[in-house]
C-alpha cells in the first residue's frame, strides 16, 4: 500500500493558519474591491439581450466584422470567437424599439457579406424582465443555500462549526466571484449553477475534516482544541487530496471538451474547487478555534441549548 | 463471523444494479425513423384512422416497422428512412386538413421493454435542437376584460333594483360608481355588498360627489389571472398542435408565464406567428337606436362605442359583451339551405346559457360578431414589457331569428370569411394577449455536437479516474471501479425512468461530476480502512471498521451537496434543472452504489474467512 502523503505522525498545519488567514482576507478584500470597482461581466441571463452563435466557413476577421455592424440596432454589441477563429459569438444589447427578430435579421445580412455559407447555430433571447428577476433569484438562491446549510450544520454539530462552515462557504463564493470579476469572464446562469455547486463540494470538505474533529475531541482526552485540530487536518489529508484530484480531473475534461457552452460552468468549478479545498483547512477549522471550540462543545447536543446557539449566530 | 451480508441484503443490491440497468438500456437501441399523426381540434384519431394510414402505407408499397396508438395520436415507425417523407406525404394527402402529419424520431426500445416502461432519457432542447419560447400573459388585459364585463353587471343590477345611478367607469383605483345623493349610495351599497361577494366596495364620496369604488378582492383577483393562464394555455397547446411538432411541451411557469419548447423548429418566425396571433371574437347587439351620422361626430352614447366593418362602413355596438371567444368549444364552415356560406358555433354550458338568455330578449334585433387582434407595436413600456396594438374590427353583423341554445350558426359572410372564421374560433382565442420574454433557438447541429462533446469529457474524465483508483487502490480500487461504472448506469436508468427528468447539456456535466465526487463515498471507506491497519487492527476489524467509521462522514457530506441540488432545482429554468436533478439522483445512486455494492462484493470475497493481508 503506498500513500501519496505519508505523514510521520501529526503535521502542524494550523503553525501557518495565521499568515494564510491574512492572505485569505486579502483574497476576499481584493475580490470585494474588484466586484464595486469593475462589477461582474452578467451573461445575457442576467442582462436580457440577444446572443447569437455563427459558424463560418472559413476565419473571418472581427474587427471588419464589428465596423459592419456598428449599425443603429446592432450598436455596441460583443463580437468574440467562441471556441475557434470559424466560429463567433455576438452578444446584442436591448434596445428601445428595436425588435430582437430585426437585430438578429441585420446580423445574419452582415454575416452573408463575409461569408454566403454562414450557419446560424444558436440564437437566444432574454427579455431585460426576466432577467432583472433572475438576477434577483440567483441572489436569494445563494443565500438560501447559506442559511439551509448554517441550519444543517449547527443541527448536525455545533454552532462554532457551523459559522466555520459558511464563513468559508463566503469566503469560496466571494473569491470564485471576485476571479470571474478580475478576469471579466461572462457569469452566466450555468456559472451560477457551477457557483452553488461549489458550495456543495466545499462543504463536503468541511464536513470530513469537522466529523474528524468531533471524533477525535472524545478520542484524545487530554489534547489540547489545536493538537485535536491538526490530527483531524492530518488524518483526512490523502482523502482530501485523491478526492480533489479526481474531481478536478473531471472538471478539467469538462473545461477542455465540454465545449464552449458549458465553459464558464467549468471555470468556476475549477476555482471553487482549488479555493474551497483549502478554505475549509484554513478558513473554516481555523475560524472555529478561534471561537473557542473545546471539547466541552462536543458532548452530545442537548436539545435546550440548541435554540439559544442558534440565535446568537443569527444576525 | 464478521462481514458477512445475509442473502437477502446480496439479493437486494443485485435486484437494484439490474433494475437499474435494465431501465437504461433502452438508451443502447437508437432511434426509428416515424410519422406522427393528431388531429386538429374538432377531428379525432381513432382505430380506423389507424387502419386507413395502415392500408395506405401498404398499397404504396413503404415499409412499416409498427404503428402505435397513443395519447390521441398514432406514430408509425418506417423501415428505411429513405421512405419516411415519402410517407408522410401519402398520408398528408389522404387525411387532409383535419389531421396534422409530421416526421418524427421515435426511440427504438424494442416492444416488450417499452411495455415494460422502457425508455430512453428525454433530451432537453440544447441536445437535440429546436426553439424554446417563454411568453407572458398580459394580466393587465385579463383583469380589464373582467372588470368591464363587471360594469355592465353593475349597470342591469342597479336598474333592475330601481338604484338611480349617474355613471359607471373604470378607473386605475377600480371601478367608480357614481351616484346623486349619498342616499342611493348606501342603498346600492348594501344591495351590491350581497350580490357580489367576489368585490369590495367602498365609500369614496367627496364633498361633493357620492362614489361608491369597486376593487376584485385579492381571492377573485387570483381566480380571474389563473383562469387566464389556463385558457390561454388550452389555447396555445391547440395552436402548437396545429403546427405538427413532434412532442411540443407547454408548461406554466410561475404565475403569469408559459413555457412553450418545439423540439426540430428551425422556422422560429412562422412559429411565433402562429403561436403569438392573439385574436379573440365577442358578439355585441347592435345599437338600433344610434345615429350614425352622430355618432362620426363623436357623439356615441355612453353604453355604446362605434366600430368599423371590413369594409369601412361604420357600426354603433352596445358595449355589453354577450358571448366571448372562450365558451366556443367547436366552429365549422358549412352552407344554409340556399347554399350561402355560414359558420356552426357549438357552446359550451355556461355559455350557452349566456347565450340564450340573451337570444331570448333580441329576437329580431342585429347582432353583430366583433374581431379582435393583439399586435406587437414595436414599442416598448418603460418596464421593458412590450407594448401591444389593438384592432378591432366587425365581421358580420346578422339578425337573431330566434331564442339560440349552445347551437347556432353565423351567417353573412363570404366563403373564405367563413373558413377563416371557423379555423380561427377553432384554434380557440387567447383570453389576454400573450408576449414572448424569452426566445431561445438551437441548431440541430450544435445539439449533436454538444452531446458529443459531453461524452467526450465523460470518456476522459472517467478513464483517468479508473486507472488512478486502480492503481492506488489495486484490488479495492477494481471494486471502487465497478461501483463507479454501476453508478453511471443507475444514474442513466433513473433519469430515463422519471417521467420528468430531461437530460441537458449541464445534466452531463452533472453527470461527469459525479464520476468525479461518486468517488468519494469509496475513498473515505478505504483510507480508514488502511487507518485501521496501519493501527494495527485485524483484517475482518480493518474492514468493519472502515465502513462503520465512515458512514457518517459520507452521509452529512452528501445531504449537504444534495440540499444545494435541491435549492438549484427550485431556483433554476431548463437546462440548470436538469443539472440538479442530474446531481440529485447521482448523491442517491453513488450512496447507494459506494457504500451497500461495494461492501456487498467485499464481503463475498474477502467477508467470513481468515485472510492476513488486503489488496488495498
Amino acid at each position: 500500500m503506498f500513500q501519496i502523503l505519508a505523514f510521520k505522525g501529526t503535521v502542524n498545519f494550523l503553525r501557518h493558519a495565521l499568515p494564510i488567514s491574512v492572505l485569505s482576507l486579502f483574497l476576499v478584500v481584493g475580490s470585494v474591491v474588484s466586484l464595486a470597482t469593475n462589477g461582474i461581466n452578467w451573461g445575457l441571463d442576467f442582462t436580457g439581450g440577444t446572443v447569437v452563435e455563427l459558424e463560418f466557413d472559413h476565419a473571418v476577421d472581427l474587427k471588419n466584422l464589428r465596423a459592419d455592424l456598428d449599425h443603429e440596432s446592432t450598436s455596441g454589441a460583443v463580437i468574440q470567437n467562441f471556441g475557434s477563429t470559424r466560429d463567433i459569438l455576438i452578444r446584442l444589447q436591448v434596445k428601445q424599439g428595436v425588435k430582437s427578430d430585426d437585430q438578429v435579421k441585420l446580423v445574419m445580412e452582415t454575416a452573408k457579406k463575409f461569408d454566403e455559407g454562414v450557419i446560424q447555430k444558436r440564437v437566444e433571447f432574454v427579455g431585460p424582465q426576466v432577467g432583472k428577476e433572475l438576477t434577483e433569484q440567483g441572489g436569494l438562491a445563494v443565500l438560501v443555500a447559506l442559511i439551509c446549510i448554517l441550519v444543517y450544520v449547527s443541527f448536525r454539530f455545533e454552532w462554532r462549526l457551523a459559522a466555520g462552515s459558511v464563513a468559508a462557504l463566503g469566503h469560496d463564493v466571494i473569491v470564485t466571484l471576485g476571479v470571474f470579476s478580475v478576469l471579466q469572464l461572462e457569469f452566466d446562469l450555468t456559472v451560477l449553477a457551477g457557483l452553488l455547486t461549489v458550495v456543495g463540494y466545499s462543504l463536503n470538505d468541511t464536513i470530513v475534516v469537522y466529523d474528524r474533529i468531533r471524533e477525535n475531541f472524545l478520542k484524545m482526552r487530554k489534547a489540547d482544541p489545536a493538537e485535536v485540530v491538526n490530527a483531524s487536518i492530518t488524518q483526512t489529508m490523502s482523502r482530501t487530496i485523491i478526492t480533489t484530484f479526481t474531481t478536478l480531473i473531471t472538471v478539467i475534461a469538462l473545461f477542455l471538451k465540454g465545449g464552449g457552452m458549458i465553459h464558464g460552468f467549468a471555470t468556476a468549478l475549477l476555482m471553487g474547487i482549488l479555493v474551497g479545498t483549502y478554505s475549509s483547512i484554513y478558513v473554516a477549522s481555523y475560524l472555529a478555534i478561534r471561537l473557542g471550540i473545546s471539547r466541552d462543545h462536543m458532548m452530545p447536543v442537548e436539545i435546550e441549548k440548541e435554540g439559544a446557539d442558534q440565535e446568537s449566530v443569527m444576525p | 463471523m464478521l462481514n458477512k451480508y445475509p442473502m437477502w441484503k446480496n439479493l437486494m443490491v443485485i435486484f437494484i444494479i439490474v433494475i437499474g440497468a435494465f431501465y437504461a438500456s433502452p438508451n443502447l437501441s437508437g432511434e426509428d425513423h416515424a410519422v406522427q399523426v393528431a388531429a386538429n381540434r374538432g377531428a379525432k384519431v381513432t382505430v380506423s384512422v389507424q387502419a386507413r394510414i395502415n392500408e395506405l402505407l401498404a398499397e404504396k408499397g413503404i415499409g412499416v416497422i409498427r404503428s402505435e396508438l397513443a395519447n390521441e395520436q398514432v406514430l408509425v415507425r418506417i423501415k428505411n428512412p429513405e421512405q419516411q417523407l415519402q410517407a408522410k406525404e401519402v398520408i398528408a394527402e389522404a387525411l387532409g386538413e383535419q389531421f396534422t402529419v409530421a416526421l418524427n424520431l421515435a426511440p427504438a426500445t424494442p416492444e416488450w421493454l417499452a411495455a415494460l416502461g422502457g425508455a430512453p432519457m428525454k433530451l432537453g432542447l440544447d441536445l437535440r435542437g429546436g426553439v424554446h419560447f417563454l411568453m407572458e400573459v398580459d394580466m393587465g388585459e385579463a383583469v380589464r376584460k373582467m372588470e368591464d364585463s363587471k360594469v355592465s353587471e353593475f349597470r342591469s343590477q342597479l336598474r333592475l333594483e330601481k338604484i338611480r345611478y349617474s355613471g359607471v367607469r373604470i378607473t386605475p383605483r377600480g371601478i367608480e360608481i357614481k351616484f346623486r345623493n349619498s342616499d342611493a349610495l348606501e342603498q346600492a351599497e348594501r344591495f351590491l355588498k350581497r350580490k357580489d361577494p367576489d368585490m369590495v366596495f367602498t365609500d369614496v364620496s367627496t364633498d361633493t360627489q357620492p362614489l361608491l369604488l369597486a376593487k376584485m378582492n385579492e381571492v377573485y383577483l387570483k381566480k380571474v389571472k389563473e383562469d387566464a393562464l389556463a385558457q390561454n394555455m388550452t389555447t396555445i397547446r391547440s395552436r402548437v398542435n396545429q403546427l405538427g411538432v413532434a412532442e411540443p411541451v407547454v408548461q406554466r411557469q410561475g404565475a403569469e408565464r408559459i413555457i412553450v419548447e418545439l423540439p426540430g423548429v428551425q422556422d422560429t418566425a412562422r412559429a411565433k406567428e402562429i403561436l403569438g396571433a392573439t385574436a379573440s371574437i365577442e358578439l355585441h347587439m347592435v345599437d338600433q337606436n344610434a345615429d350614425i351620422e352622430n355618432a362620426l361626430k363623436g357623439r356615441v352614447p355612453a353604453t355604446s362605442i362605434l366600430h368599423k366593418r371590413r369594409n369601412g362602413q361604420p357600426v354603433v355596438l352596445k358595449k355589453k359583451i354577450i358571448l366571448t371567444g372562450n365558451h366556443i368549444t367547436d366552429a365549422q364552415p358549412s352552407f344554409d339551405q340556399n347554399g350561402r356560406p355560414e359558420v356552426s358555433i357549438t357552446l359550451d354550458s355556461k355559455g350557452g346559457n349566456k347565450f340564450s338568455a340573451a337570444t331570448k330578449v333580441n329576437i329580431g334585433k342585429p347582432m353583430a360578431t366583433l374581431f379582435i387582434e393583439y399586435k406587437d407595436s414595436d414599442k416598448r413600456n418603460p418596464d421593458g414589457t412590450v407594448k401591444m396594438k389593438k384592432t378591432e374590427e366587425v365581421i358580420s353583423v346578422a339578425t337573431i331569428q330566434q331564442q339560440l341554445g349552445h347551437r347556432f350558426v353565423i351567417n353573412g359572410l363570404n366563403q373564405p370569411e367563413a373558413q377563416e372564421l371557423a379555423l380561427l374560433l377553432r384554434a380557440g382565442a387567447l383570453i389576454a394577449p400573450v408576449t414572448i420574454v424569452e426566445e431561445r433557438t438551437i441548431g440541430p447541429s450544435l445539439g449533436a455536437e454538444n452531446i458529443e462533446n459531453g461524452l467526450q469529457a465523460m470518456i476522459w474524465g472517467m478513464a483517468i479516474v479508473l486507472v488512478f483508483m486502480l492503481i492506488y487502490y489495486r484490488a479495492f480500487g477494481v471494486i471502487a471501479n465497478l461501483a463507479l461504472s454501476f453508478n453511471l448506469i443507475m444514474v442513466v436508468g433513473v433519469m430515463s425512468m422519471i417521467p420528468g427528468a430531461v437530460l441537458t447539456l449541464p445534466g452531463i456535466a452533472g453527470m461527469v461530476l459525479t464520476v468525479g465526487m461518486a468517488v468519494d463515498g469509496n475513498v473515505l471507506i478505504y483510507e480508514r480502512i488502511r487507518e485501521e491497519l496501519r493501527a494495527g487492527r485485524s483484517v475482518q476489524q480493518a474492514i468493519h471498521e472502515g465502513y462503520g467509521n465512515a458512514f457518517s462522514t459520507i452521509a452529512d457530506a452528501n445531504i449537504t451537496t444534495f440540499l444545494t441540488a435541491l435549492i438549484l432545482f427550485s431556483v433554476g429554468t431548463g437546462a440548470i434543472k436538469g443539472f440538479a436533478v442530474t446531481l440529485m439522483i447521482g448523491i442517491a445512486t453513488s450512496m447507494f452504489t459506494a457504500i451497500v455494492g461495494t461492501r456487498a462484493i467485499v464481503n463475498a470475497i474477502w467477508g467470513g474467512k481468515r485472510v492476513k493481508k488486503l489488496s488495498i
